[in-house]
């Protein structure tokens, strides 16, 4: 026997050697894909190379910085001019997405929606990959150090790049999306189509999951769907390039990587996400039926039932959940939604002309009822003056209930020309105005942001 | 170009410092993770491989090469996502290839080095795939035209970083 192992030593040894490998590989197999259990033998090789990687990275970004920033400025000055303008364009749509975006927050809260949202990023460097082709999986300078940790989002203002795997006191392991192992939760943006998009052997993206009878075209985008718990929903995730039919009843769908996954040199890594349901501005709970109502044409304007609220706007004293800048939706009966009490630059246009956003100067020529409102935004103390001037030509009798003028029913009329200073809860109307038949009104303004006391 | 038979008398062995036989490696595998992000045709390359070949072949020890090749390949395999041991079990096998035939055969000319290199390229790879499908469960495609395209670039460079390391040899 001894003879035996002497004459095949070599060959036993390798084998030996092979066991234990193969030992340890089932192992890790058996435990699962967690890398926790390898992470002290993985720190040292990630120990002895990442410094290099850091190094050679940080030297690279001080030569390249030091010619772009001071040597190498030419065009800049035409670049610079071609960057304004676009901020100019950029505004002009914000303005216009603002008001999108209000609106839909608006349903959304109506309808109990909760949405995720970024709440702290923290940038990181690429400063290397795995060594292997055969793994989609990058090095990025920032760690446990600077508070990271496994399965959390990586992206870059492209779209999604993948998600930390691994975890090491100043480096961490990103593992990307076109890994074989990696999946992400996706939605077709114009369908709402779902999907899973996942790596390929050969570093590519395809849509999993996709019945074959759905419609889907080359050149649809795909967001995240926030499906995987890891990535928020709406980030770009890529685009269709190909759509072909696959095995059994599933299409097989190729993606384009919204990021250039393959020259990423910087990347946002999402430390803190929020989840909460969408608050409406304004506080107030509306029943989306009581919106609906004021929008169909057919259904007549709220009797001015509210007068003490109306009025309270009229004379300045805000009224509970806003801090008196724009009318509260019960008062609202000029047909729309209810509108931001306190943040009412974002009320949309009314129908009767009456209103304009409120937060501007002047609120528009009188409208029908012949009522000017001058109103500014609230100050510290003063959440909200109100000029209330009555044109010649107004009529008392047709001034209730008419939008955001809402408060200009008894007490306007009553009071052709009032300067109230309101929410200062010492202050007293400046005039005399004829007690509200509603119940009285909470001369503390709930807190808002513009209004914090 | 002939790889010539060559009875033991003829075999030199070669023994390297220990900077080299340390940094070397690490160079490689330093190299093999920084170099793609920038150039990506380097991706095809496998810098620990022919460096694990190099070194088996220049000592003709089996045991010392398939030492060398599992230590290059756990490191390599550390680096990665994937469970630690695939390229290990594939160097180890190239190790111990590559330094039982430098022990047999002239592998000192350039085309029996590109000839050497461009066959243990393909048993590790097919190594690497058998473990990796077999027992971590990856889904591999393997391909003959890129296996071997990437195997001739591998075999070119291999050529070239070869006659370079020769320098570090020394005579035992």
């Amino acid at each position: 026997m001894e003879s035996v192992l002497g004459r095949y030593r070599n060959l036993t040894i390798l084998v030996g050697v092979l066991f234990l490998q193969v030992l340890g590989l089932a192992v890790q197999v058996k435990r699962g894909a967690d890398a926790e259990h390898t992470r002290l033998i993985r720190i040292w090789a990630v120990g002895v190379i990442t410094p290099f990687e850091r190094g050679l990275v940080w030297a690279q970004n001080g030569s390249g910085n030091l010619w772009h920033n001071y040597f190498f400025l030419r065009g800049v000055r035409a670049e610079n001019r071609q960057l304004k303008e676009q901020i100019e364009q950029m505004r002009l749509e914000q303005v216009r997405l603002s008001e999108d975006a209000t609106q839909a927050h608006r349903l959304q809260s109506l309808l109990a929606f909760k949405e995720q949202f970024i709440a702290k990023t923290v940038p990181a460097q690429v400063i290397g990959s795995s060594g292997s082709d055969l793994s989609r999986s990058i090095y990025i300078d920032k760690g446990d150090n600077a508070g990271l940790k496994p399965d959390m989002a990586v992206i870059t203002a492209g779209g999604i790049v993948g998600k930390v795997w691994i975890v090491y006191p100043s480096t961490s392991l990103v593992l990307m999306i076109n890994d074989q192992s990696s999946g992400v939760g996706a939605m077709v943006e114009k369908s709402r189509l779902q999907g899973v998009v996942r790596g390929t052997p050969d570093g590519e993206l395809i849509l999993d999951r996709v019945m074959s009878d759905e419609t889907i075209a080359p050149g649809d985008p795909l967001l995240s769907s926030g499906g995987d718990r890891i990535f928020p929903k709406g980030l770009p995730v890529g685009t269709v390039i190909k759509v072909i039919p696959g095995r059994e009843m599933f299409l097989s769908i190729r993606v384009k990587p919204a990021a250039d996954l393959s020259r990423v040199e910087e990347v946002l890594v999402v430390t803190e996400k929020q989840e909460r349901e969408p608050v409406a501005e304004g506080g107030a709970k509306v029943r989306a039926a009581d919106i609906l109502a004021q929008r169909l044409p057919s259904v007549p304007d709220n009797p001015p039932a509210v007068t003490g609220t109306a009025a309270a706007v009229s004379s300045g004293v805000p009224v509970p959940g806003g801090s008196g800048a724009a009318a509260k939706p019960q008062a609202n009966a000029a047909g729309r939604p209810p509108t931001a009490a306190g943040t009412a630059e974002t009320l949309p246009k009314t129908t009767n002309g009456a209103a304009s956003p409120a937060g501007s100067k002047v609120a528009g020529p009188g409208g029908a009822n012949g009522i000017s409102i001058v109103e500014q935004p609230a100050t510290s103390g003063d959440a909200l003056k109100t000029v209330v001037q009555r044109t010649p030509s107004a009529d008392p009798a047709s001034n209730s209930g008419s939008g955001s003028t809402a408060g200009s029913n008894s007490a306007s009329s009553a009071t052709p020309n009032v300067t109230p200073k309101s929410a200062n809860p010492a202050a007293k109307p400046a005039t005399a105005q004829p007690k509200p038949t509603s119940p009285p009104v909470n001369p503390h303004p709930a807190a808002t942001e513009d209004n914090p006391h | 170009m002939p790889i010539t038979y060559t009875s033991g008398e003829q075999i030199e062995v070669y023994r390297f410092s220990i900077p080299v036989t340390v940094g070397v490696p690490l160079l490689a595998l330093f190299l093999q993770a920084f170099l793609p992000r920038r150039l990506t045709f380097l991706s095809y390359l496998d810098l620990p491989l022919l460096v694990t070949i190099f070194f088996a072949m220049a000592r003709r020890n089996p045991i010392s090469g398939l030492f060398t090749g599992a230590a290059i390949g756990l490191m390599q395999d550390m680096l990665g996502p994937y469970p630690i041991g695939i390229y290990g079990i594939a160097k180890t096998v190239v190790g111990y290839g590559a330094s039982s035939l430098g022990a047999k055969l002239d592998v000192e000319n350039a085309g029996a080095r590109l000839l050497v290199t461009l066959g243990f390229y393909l048993v590790h790879a097919a190594v690497y795939f058998t473990v990796a499908r077999g027992m971590v469960n990856l889904t591999l495609n393997w391909s003959w035209s890129r296996g071997i395209l990437a195997g001739l670039a591998n075999a070119l460079v291999g050529v070239a970083l070869y006659f370079l390391l020769d320098k570090f040899k020394q005579r035992t």
